[in-house]
């Protein structure tokens, strides 16, 4: 494939193709709306579905129902849509549907700021449902890594038979690049019955990766699904044992599988004293005011967050030890800061902005100043 | 008898429906609330009991002629 | 056993509604008139269900089966109609499932004509709740929310559907159960969206509150007032009165399907074949 100029949405739109995804269901919202007109567009070119639905609730069950029937899924929103998404991303948890849910994040709360970019969105990514549930949550900073990532969502919802969230914003969604794109691409195939009904099959078994291989609608296996704690069979049950169980394997399924999923991309970091920690299409900005800043003689490395959630603990807690301060840099009022205090072995500083306008890389490399003056 | 019942009383409920509709009094319910054939001699083997249970709970076959002899 | 109790899963009977509750009759003329369309069988039927008792219907019938949250079935069920429309796809609604917290997506349902057949338990109540009242309680009818009686004037589901655009729309009752079984039949075969509206007796949450007797006078009170389409035409309005109100089929017409329409979309853009 020859290289062309392509955004970052159209980007998605190609990815979730690639990754086999065959059914959309949408509504419209700026600055999503590129993802469901591409698809519009493409999927009846390869026997795929598209429709436009009453709103952004039906979005979400449309496409559930198509997962469930056999299909790989995806649909795409923004700012008020992601908030009547989130009904029925629980649902996806709870009956552990595949099917990758696109936020191309707004400026909140309600309405904001249309549509102007914003990265406010994480902590709704995160816990956006109620109830105790798992998700996995990715973010690309440029128009190539969109694709990739929407590849690598598409997989980890049938792989884990979760919802993932793409947690992109307006500022790569939108971001115009040239790029070539891969054209060996590994996919994850539907999870299958590895016995029939005959051999005693029950629907929501885990396998060994504590995944269950569920039926699709039509082939023979008579199953229920049900947003109700169910057991094995997939059936209601009113048993504290049974729902501890399941909502524990609902999370381990995932976290057992953390190391494979969490990607950061880390630069500059073998002689840093400082690091400024970011994601999405800030991350562009930040590695800017990091190059300044090394110009300047300033010890500064750069972490970006590709998977946004499981969180990257781990990476974050290691890499503080030799981290004399973090500097977190999010176009929201402060949120992913939380996560990273929480795993930080030394001092974190907030760099947040939320008045529409993404950032200027002096605006980061000030802010890495006070924080070298601030540990001091 | 022009009938034969098949009860299934783990599904009877006793809300009495099949007791109301029965036109010839054959059924009844017991002090712990469920069916029972009071009256078979008087059934016609109409069905209304069967057709109406919620419950899945009363089946009624009619007998042929001549094993009813 | 019957051979339509083949279409039960055996081990999860008996149902969970409360004595007298008329779900069980309307779940059994599903099955009832399931068994009598060759195009239907056990491993090509979907049954799609939202949230409430009517909703619990799903889980009893030996099918793939979905219970989905409150008033999403239609949307679940059109998706699951359009990934795989070789496909029957039936939902099990009621009436605040449907027409409350569902109904924007049952217009829409019908608006586009998806090839399913939904069947609303009507039970005039929000039942799994306790008795709250719902977009179908009548006018004056008490409920827990509407203590004095209710205000809020509610909505014919037929004339709804039939004004969004679905291509069978038909009301039947628990009491009329042939009836309710050919009226089911009748949607089963309509290539679109079929709507059927079953009125069923809540003797527990709407007919104690409301005196209308046991489950048996529930169900006589069908009886008494229901009155076929034909027949209710004929009637002048002074003897439309009361609790009177029409059974029978309202509404049919032929109109190309979802999936039909869509599948000529995938033709003009060269996938048909894919």
């Amino acid at each position: 494939m020859s290289a062309r100029l392509m955004q970052g949405n159209e980007a998605i739109a190609e990815g979730a193709l690639k990754a086999g995804v065959r059914f959309f269901g949408g509504y419209p919202i700026t600055p999503s709306t590129e993802i469901a007109e591409s698809l519009a567009k493409m999927l009846p070119k390869v026997g795929g579905t598209f429709v436009q639905m009453e709103d952004e609730i039906a979005s979400m069950g449309v496409i559930l129902g198509a997962s469930l029937a056999g299909k790989k899924v995806l649909t795409a929103s923004s700012g008020p849509g992601i908030s009547l998404k989130q009904e029925l991303i629980g649902y996806a948890a709870a009956a552990e549907i595949p099917a990758v849910i696109v936020n191309v994040q707004r400026v909140g709360p309600s309405t904001g700021q249309p549509t102007a970019p914003s990265q406010g969105d994480v902590m709704q990514a995160r816990w956006g449902t109620h109830g105790d549930h798992s998700i996995i949550v990715l973010s690309p900073w440029s128009v190539k890594e969109a694709f990739e990532i929407a590849v690598k969502a598409v997989n980890y919802a049938e792989r884990f038979r979760t919802p993932v969230i793409l947690l992109t914003d307006e500022i790569v969604g939108h971001l115009r690049e040239n790029v070539e794109l891969p054209t060996d691409i590994e996919v994850y195939p539907r999870r299958k019955p590895k016995i029939s009904r005959a051999e005693g099959y029950q629907p929501f078994t885990p396998d060994q990766d504590l995944v269950p291989n569920v039926a699709n609608f039509g082939e023979g296996y008579r199953i229920h699904v049900t947003g109700l704690i169910h057991d094995d069979t997939g059936f209601p049950s009113g048993s504290p044992k049974i729902t501890r169980e399941q909502i524990k394997r609902m999370h381990d399924k995932i976290s057992r599988a953390e190391d494979e999923i969490i990607e950061v991309h880390q630069e500059f970091m073998d002689d840093a004293e400082f690091a400024v920690i970011s994601f999405g299409g800030t991350a562009r900005t930040a590695y800017e005011a990091v190059l300044n800043a090394r110009k300047r003689g300033i010890k500064v490395g750069f972490v970006r967050l590709i998977t946004i959630f499981p969180f990257a603990d781990k990476i974050i807690r290691q890499i503080s030890k030799n981290l004399r301060g973090i500097l977190v840099a999010e176009l929201n009022f402060g949120q992913i800061v939380y996560e990273v205090e929480r795993a930080a072995q030394c001092p974190v500083k907030l760099c947040a902005k939320y008045d529409m306008t993404i950032f200027e890389p002096e605006e980061i490399e000030k802010s890495i100043d006070e924080l070298i003056l601030e540990v001091k | 008898m022009k009938s034969e019942f098949t009860l299934k009383l783990d599904r009877c409920k006793g809300c009495g429906i099949c007791v109301s509709f029965c036109p010839k009094q054959v059924l009844a319910l017991d002090t712990l609330g469920k069916v029972y054939v009071a009256n078979h001699e008087n059934c016609i083997a109409c069905g209304q009991c069967e057709l109406r249970c919620p419950d899945y709970a009363i089946f009624m076959d009619k007998v042929k002629k001549e094993a009813a002899k | 056993m019957r051979s339509y109790e083949n279409f039960f899963r055996q081990n999860r009977l008996p149902h969970l509604w409360c004595p007298g509750c008329g779900n069980g009759i309307v779940m059994k003329a599903i099955v009832q008139a399931i068994e009598k369309n060759p195009d239907f069988n056990q491993d090509n039927t979907v049954i799609v269900s939202g949230i409430g008792c009517s909703s619990r219907a799903s889980g009893y019938m030996d099918f793939d089966t979905l219970h989905t949250a409150h008033g999403r079935a239609i949307p679940f069920a059109t998706g699951v109609k359009l990934a795989n429309p070789a496909l029957n796809v039936i939902v099990i609604t009621g009436d605040g499932d449907c027409t409350a917290i569902g109904g924007n997506h049952f217009i829409h349902g019908c608006r586009r004509n998806v090839d399913l057949t939904v069947v609303l338990f009507n039970n005039n109540i929000y039942g799994m709740t306790g008795g709250q009242a719902s977009p179908m309680t009548p006018l004056g009818k008490k409920a827990t929310t509407a203590p004095y009686g209710s205000v809020d004037r509610p909505f014919d589901a037929c004339k709804l559907a039939e004004a969004a655009g679905a291509t069978y729309v038909a009301r039947s009752t628990a009491f009329h159960v042939q009836h309710l079984i050919k009226t089911i039949e009748d949607g089963l075969n309509n290539r679109g969206f079929s709507f059927i509206e079953a009125l069923v007796q809540c003797p527990t949450a709407y007919g104690r509150r409301n005196k209308m007797g046991d489950p048996a006078k529930m169900m006589a009170w069908m009886r008494d007032n229901a009155v076929m389409k034909n027949s209710w035409d004929k009637l002048p309005d002074d003897k439309k009165i009361g609790d009177k109100f029409p059974i029978g089929l309202f509404f049919k017409a032929e109109s190309e399907s979802y999936d039909e329409s869509y599948k000529k979309v995938q033709e003009i853009a060269g996938g048909a074949a894919k």
